[in-house]
């Protein structure tokens, strides 16, 4: 096992699947002779050529719906944003084609492709650039999404996405590439839609993804010297979600923590509690609690946007709550 | 051409015609639901792009897109089992009017988004580019779709990457009810692609033999790796926008005007100056014509319906991957 940061396993994954198949290829803004915003395709574009990392204009409906045409040809497209906030310029190529060929045209059109997209907030990008939106997106049908937490899953899930004929919107947090973890040796994958359980502990059940997941686990680590053993599941895919070990876990601590991101009206906190309640209602003990972003535009101030996004205390907090 | 050839373009306008016929009074019946947009009045446009391209060119175009299908080569049958939703049909019934392709004939649908469809041409000709295949997109799209950034997001890619495709506007003079000049900065359509350098000409789309000669040409300039190219076709609609359009925007006289010059009664006088083809030939086709569309409309209704299950196919290839 050697350990990487998230940004390096993120690269090893989407190298070594060009390397592996020559119908894989990068397209997006900045991914070539820049080196990638966040540096995640350094050295791409001299390896493998212009041909198969393609630079584009900034015009992110034409590099969502390129990357669906050029999937109908056969190829396997890695389609990037720079920002998840973009998305929204092409949001009609994700959820009204990429979501839906497959389905409306009758199972004929097959589309495997991958959208990398970088959210999250915490680095005083203000309102526009710092948004975690990935309940959204998990709303549509035909779209998988996909947010790793740690750097073993990103690459794992990410070459099972790469590999996936369906269309899978892979969100990878900002503030994670420099996060290091131990990463499996050689070839493999982490299967999309498999939640996990991250740490065991017996007394409370925290549901959470991606950076979130590392707030939870200081959260966990807090509270373990308090004497309250949490265990964490990350569900890793928000679509499909894979309830099982979500359940399996509250079915013996009685007791949830949602921690998202996101904004709570409408979130993944909502949906996971719901699906708690709604099948394994006798084993409830509290009120299920959610922590999630205050109910905001995220603010430019640094003391201001550290207010709206979830903290350690407001998990710990959460989880006293529960108790 | 043959005469063969020559026939089988009338045969086809011919089917068209007779086709959103025949789906106008379904469709008032209440057997056709949700939206639906006849191709009456456009039919040479498509019969000509569509007769010019090499089995491995590609097509793709808007919600007005029965008469592409049966250019394409899909039987009336599974068209009109589409418009019926029937499990037969070109989408097994899940994508009606707006959503026909079949994948296994390069007919790429059929999307009802406007403009939303440019993007992906330019995608598919980036698939052949990369994988060197010989083979151009076609894409087409009304005059309303040049005013959406998807079409110049497009444009600007195709031509940046020297893609092969042909964009194709069908300028039939109105966006649903709003006119050209009511909509567009630059009335003369085929100037935006002058933004993006890519060069452009116009055809008169009401003449099939026209739009074909223009677009062979054109297909060979494009395989031959000259990059994007935009034609205009100037053609014009007989019926709504939908049939749920009220025709508040125009009047009658001006679509009698339109009606005398007709796709198909153009073709056919053409045709009846060949000395070739007799006017027994053609009626022998405007009768075959009506009993085809016939036949498909018995194959439609007799069609199964999806069944319940097939609700929940094609979400995804596979759920675990």
């Amino acid at each position: 096992m050697a350990r990487i940061t998230m940004r390096e396993a993120i690269s090893q994954a989407l190298w070594e699947e060009m390397e592996l198949d020559p119908r894989v290829f990068i397209m997006g803004e900045e991914v070539g002779v820049w080196g990638g915003t966040y540096a995640v395709t350094k050295g791409f574009y001299d390896h493998f050529g212009p041909e198969r990392v393609k630079d584009t204009p900034i015009s992110e409906a034409v590099i969502i719906g390129g990357a669906i045409g050029a999937a109908l040809t056969g190829l396997r497209p890695i389609a990037e944003l720079m920002t998840i906030n973009f998305a929204f310029a092409a949001m009609d190529h994700i959820v009204n084609e990429a979501a839906k060929l497959h389905y409306m045209f009758g199972g004929q059109m097959v589309l495997p492709m991958v959208i990398r997209a970088v959210g999250g907030g915490g680095r005083q990008l203000g309102a526009t650039h710092s948004q975690t939106p990935d309940a959204i997106f998990a709303h549509f049908p035909g779209l998988k999404v996909v947010s790793p937490g740690t750097p073993a899953d990103a690459k794992g899930l990410l070459k099972a996405a790469i590999r996936c004929d369906d269309p899978v919107l892979f969100i990878e947090h900002a503030t994670l590439y420099q996060a290091r973890g131990e990463v499996p040796e050689g070839d493999y994958t982490v299967p999309i839609g498999k939640s996990i359980i991250q740490r065991p502990g017996r007394d409370v059940t925290i549901v959470t993804y991606s950076k979130m997941l590392e707030i939870s686990t200081k959260a966990a680590d807090q509270l373990a010297r308090e004497s309250i053993e949490a265990e964490i599941v990350d569900l890793r895919t928000l679509r499909p979600l894979d309830m099982e070990p979500v359940l399996e876990s509250f079915k013996k601590t009685n007791r949830a923590v949602i921690v998202e991101e996101g904004w709570r009206s409408y979130g993944v906190g909502s949906e996971v509690a719901s699906r708690i309640y709604e099948e394994a209602f006798d084993y409830v003990d509290a009120p299920i609690q959610r922590v999630a972003q205050k109910e905001v535009p995220l603010p430019y101030n640094r003391d201001l946007e550290q207010m709206a996004i979830p903290k350690p205390e407001d998990v710990i907090a959460a989880v006293k709550e529960v108790i | 051409m043959e005469k063969q050839e020559y026939l089988d373009l009338y045969r086809q306008m011919v089917v068209i015609r007779r086709l959103e016929e025949r789906a106008a009074e379904l469709y008032q019946q209440g057997k056709i639901g949700g939206f639906l947009h006849l191709y009456i009045g456009q039919e040479a446009v498509s019969t000509g792009l569509i007769s010019a391209r090499e089995p491995q060119d590609r097509v793709i175009t808007a919600y007005r897109d029965h008469g592409v299908a049966i250019n394409c080569g899909i039987p009336v049958n599974m068209v009109m089992a589409e418009l019926l939703g029937k499990s037969t049909g070109t989408s097994k019934g899940k994508g009606g009017s707006m959503h026909m392709a079949d994948v296994s004939r390069n007919y790429f649908g059929g999307h009802a988004v406007v403009g939303a469809h440019l993007p992906l041409a330019a995608g598919l000709a980036l698939g052949d580019q990369y994988q060197h295949n010989d083979a151009v997109t076609i894409c087409m799209f009304g005059d309303g779709a040049t005013n959406i950034g998807f079409f110049h997001e497009a444009l600007n890619l195709s031509k940046v990457w020297n893609l092969p495709v042909l964009w194709v506007c069908e300028n039939n003079l109105y966006g649903m009810g709003t006119a050209v000049d009511r909509a567009s900065a630059v009335h003369e359509i085929r100037q935006k692609a002058c933004g993006y350098n890519i060069p452009s000409s116009c055809v008169d789309g009401m003449n099939v033999m026209e739009v074909r000669e223009a677009t062979e040409k054109i297909l060979a300039d494009i395989r031959s790796g000259k990059g994007p190219y935009f034609l205009e076709a100037e053609t014009y609609r007989y019926r709504g926008h939908s049939m749920g359009d009220p025709e508040r925007y125009r009047k009658a006289e001006e679509i009698h005007h339109y009606q005398e010059s007709d796709p198909i009664g153009i073709y056919r006088n053409f045709l009846l100056g060949l000395d070739s083809i007799t006017k027994e030939d053609l009626n022998h086709i405007d009768d075959q014509a009506l009993q085809e569309v016939e036949k498909a409309v018995e194959f439609a209704e007799s069609s199964p319906e999806p069944t319940p299950e097939d609700l929940f196919k094609d979400i995804y290839v596979s759920e675990r991957c």
